[in-house]
């Protein structure tokens, strides 16, 4: 029998990180509290998922000392917030990348206490965290590097600079010929940036490289979410979620073993006919904004009402991981555009026009075997919660059953959102 | 028997169905304990199947035998028995307003729920009759006396509060107040429903549709017939009874 689930705790580590221990150390256990709730309660778990749960323990301790022991050998660790900002060129610098985004609701008082209240909660969150020193991920990091998608999050950077070094990478909105020149120019600058922390300049084989890892790391995602459509469900949305949540602060070489280790057991299980649910199960692929740790919210009401989701497009989801960069560069040059024209592949609201994020929904509800769409809108998302028209008439058209859901981190409209999402079941089971 | 129990936020409806009939019906505030209110509605009837809707459905399965549907797929259900060619359903009650889109042979195809604030519900409207000192139905009489009403620009229930104590310190007499809060209830509701859609009638169900000044301006926005069942707040509990009979018929 192993040990019981314990997020665990680490005050010294905290303390030099210059976090607000007295505050943080309540933290743990609630989270264990949570994890406890919303994921060790699942019947038929994999067992490949003790890993996963492995990385939750160690959350803010095992994992920030793994990054500090990097930094501390003078190699580059950054924040990032969007998955334009491409972490290949951190790796090629021997360093850490990590995604900062912010799922929890606790820090968003935090955030208020400066920012307006009627933005984004994810931009609040992570914003919340640093204000508090309530992330250690947050306080490890050398600098941050935002990125021009969004207001709420171009403009949060001006303001987060004052706590943090604070860079801002030009993303355009739209995708011409012009873009590209432009979006190479501010790969290049973003290279520069993180070569300047180790001090060295990375060569065409460390780029080569890094881009092989975090190929092999989206190619991990790609297969697991392959078998994860399978129908009878051999793992529950709720873990996929957790597993593209991890892929943004986990050693990305070891975190693409371990989700091959998971694969060979899911493919074992379907062999055997092993589920987590039923064939009947009503089958949901949730589209839209990102769910950024530990944003489980959605997953949880819809798989504790009795259906399985099949897919996350979102970019803690496919939008991070259906795409590769081309190998066969011979220059660092070309390595450069090449993966920028990877990365413009990302089909976000924040371009216009973005109609092949529309196309990609519906391929991905196809290949899912999904029966119905719910999007989910992170409150004051105005890009996403406009193309939601969009989509939901791409449904119609279809004869696809469409629900769009606006909601933030707070657990008000949790009641409200059971109800909706329990009558989209019964509409969908008919 | 079957029995429906409807446990909205603020009232209890209960229907009991017989041989293709409603033999008995309850509506109660739920506000005291409301869960008990239900159980011993449930004891008078203890061969009953029971089938559970509304906002307390999950908690009341805890204490007894019971399938529970939402409240959409119950007042679809109870609608279209009520209406047999219904396909749009508006559902106002205390705490939130729907409408609810059905296909020809009386599935949901889409539904759309307010958001969380209170305004376009029984709750709003209670509240402004309550600032201009009336009770409900006289708040709809009212409302019916003048063809003149000044305009409430707020449908947040806290601003629009505000502005009717304004209202009433410029002396504008309470019917014309009256009025103006039915015209922007009925703007907002109207609204609800052209975004989703409607055919040549709707059925307009829950506590709120016994306001017949409310229903007479909705029809005048909207330039469809509104038909209100004869006890519109119990077409929840109907359904929610009838889903009990028919999965019967299944098994
Ligand atoms: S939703 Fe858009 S802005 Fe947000 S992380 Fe994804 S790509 Fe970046
Ligand atoms: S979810 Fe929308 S508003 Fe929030 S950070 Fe992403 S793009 Fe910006």
């Amino acid at each position: 029998m192993s040990e019981a689930f314990q997020v665990k705790s680490d005050p010294e580590l905290w303390e030099k990180l210059g976090m607000d221990v007295a505050r943080f150390s309540g933290m743990p256990g609630m989270l264990t509290t949570a994890y406890t709730n919303v994921f060790l309660s699942q019947k038929n778990r994999p067992a490949a998922m003790a890993y996963f749960d492995g990385m939750v323990e160690n959350i803010h301790t095992g994992r920030i000392h793994e990054i500090m022991a990097v930094k501390e050998s003078g190699k580059p660790v950054i924040g990032t917030f969007c998955v334009y900002v491409p972490e290949e060129l951190i790796v090629a610098a021997g360093g850490v990348c990590v995604g900062l985004c912010g799922g929890a609701q606790g820090s968003i008082a935090d955030a208020e206490k400066i920012l307006p209240r009627n933005i984004c909660p994810m931009v609040k969150s992570a914003f919340g965290f640093k204000v508090g020193k309530i992330c250690p991920y947050f306080q490890a990091v050398d600098l941050v590097y935002g990125e021009t998608t969004c207001d709420a999050k171009k403009k949060t950077w001006e303001l987060l600079d004052r706590y943090v070094p604070t860079h801002v990478m030009e993303i355009p909105q739209m995708k011409r010929e012009r873009d590209k020149k432009l979006w190479v120019e501010e790969v290049k600058d973003f290279k520069v940036a993180v070569d300047k922390i180790s001090g060295t300049e990375t060569s065409f084989d460390d780029i080569a490289a890094a881009i092989k890892t975090i190929n092999a790391k989206r190619a991990s995602l790609q297969r697991l979410n392959s078998l994860r459509h399978h129908n009878p469900s051999p793992i529950s949305g709720k873990d996929m979620l957790l597993i593209e949540q991890i892929a943004f602060y986990d050693e990305p070489v070891r975190f693409a073993e371990k989700v091959h280790e998971l694969c060979d057991e899911l493919e074992k299980r379907i062999a055997d006919g092993i589920s987590v649910a039923p064939v009947s199960t009503p089958r949901i692929l949730v589209s839209g904004t990102p769910m950024a740790l530990p944003n489980w919210k959605l997953h949880n009401i819809i798989e504790t009402s009795g259906a399985v989701v099949v897919n996350e497009e979102s970019c803690i989801g496919t939008r991070y991981y259906k795409d590769l960069i081309d190998e066969g560069s011979t220059t660092v040059d070309q390595q450069l555009e090449r993966l920028t024209e990877r990365y413009m592949k990302i089909d976000c609201s924040c371009f216009t026009p973005n109609d092949e994020r529309i196309d990609q929904v519906i391929k991905e509800y196809e290949e899912s075997g999904a029966q119905g769409i719910i999007d989910y809108c992170l409150q004051f998302c105005h890009t996403y919660n406009i193309e939601a028209i969009k989509l939901s008439e791409a449904c119609k058209q279809r004869g696809i059953p469409f629900m769009a859901i606006e909601s933030d981190y707070s657990p008000d409209d949790v009641g409200q959102l059971q109800t909706r999402v329990e009558a989209f079941i019964e509409q969908i089971t008919g | 028997m079957h029995i429906g129990i409807d446990l909205g936020s603020r009232t209890l409806k209960a229907v009991v169905w017989q041989d293709g009939a409603i033999i008995r019906h309850q509506v109660t505030e739920s506000s005291f304990d409301p869960h008990h209110q239900a159980l011993a509605f449930l004891e008078q009837h203890p061969t009953a199947r029971v089938v559970a809707t509304g906002y307390g459905r999950h908690l009341l399965q805890q204490h007894a035998e019971l399938d529970v549907i939402t409240e959409i797929k119950a007042h679809a259900l109870g609608a279209r028995q009520l209406f047999p060619n219904c396909r749009t359903i508006l559902d106002v009650g205390g705490q939130d307003s729907k409408v609810i889109l059905l296909d020809e042979r009386g599935r949901v195809t889409s539904f759309q729920m307010n958001d969380k604030c209170a305004a376009g519900t029984g709750r709003f409207l209670e509240m402004m009759a309550v600032s201009l000192g009336y009770d409900l139905e006289a708040f709809g009489r009212a409302a019916a006396e003048t063809e003149v009403g000044a305009p409430i620009n707020s449908m947040c229930a806290v601003f629009a509060e505000s502005e009717v104590v304004s209202l009433k310190n410029q002396g504008i007499p309470p019917a014309t107040i009256a009025r103006s809060v039915h015209l922007a209830v009925a703007g907002r509701l109207a609204a609800m429903v052209a975004k989703s859609g409607y055919g040549d009638h709707l059925v307009f169900s829950g506590g709120v549709a016994n306001n017949a000044t409310l229903v007479a301006l909705l029809e005048k926005e909207l330039r469809v017939p509104i038909l209100v069942p004869t006890i519109p707040s119990i077409v929840g509990a109907l359904g929610a009874a009838l889903h009990g009979s028919r999965s019967l018929i299944q098994e």
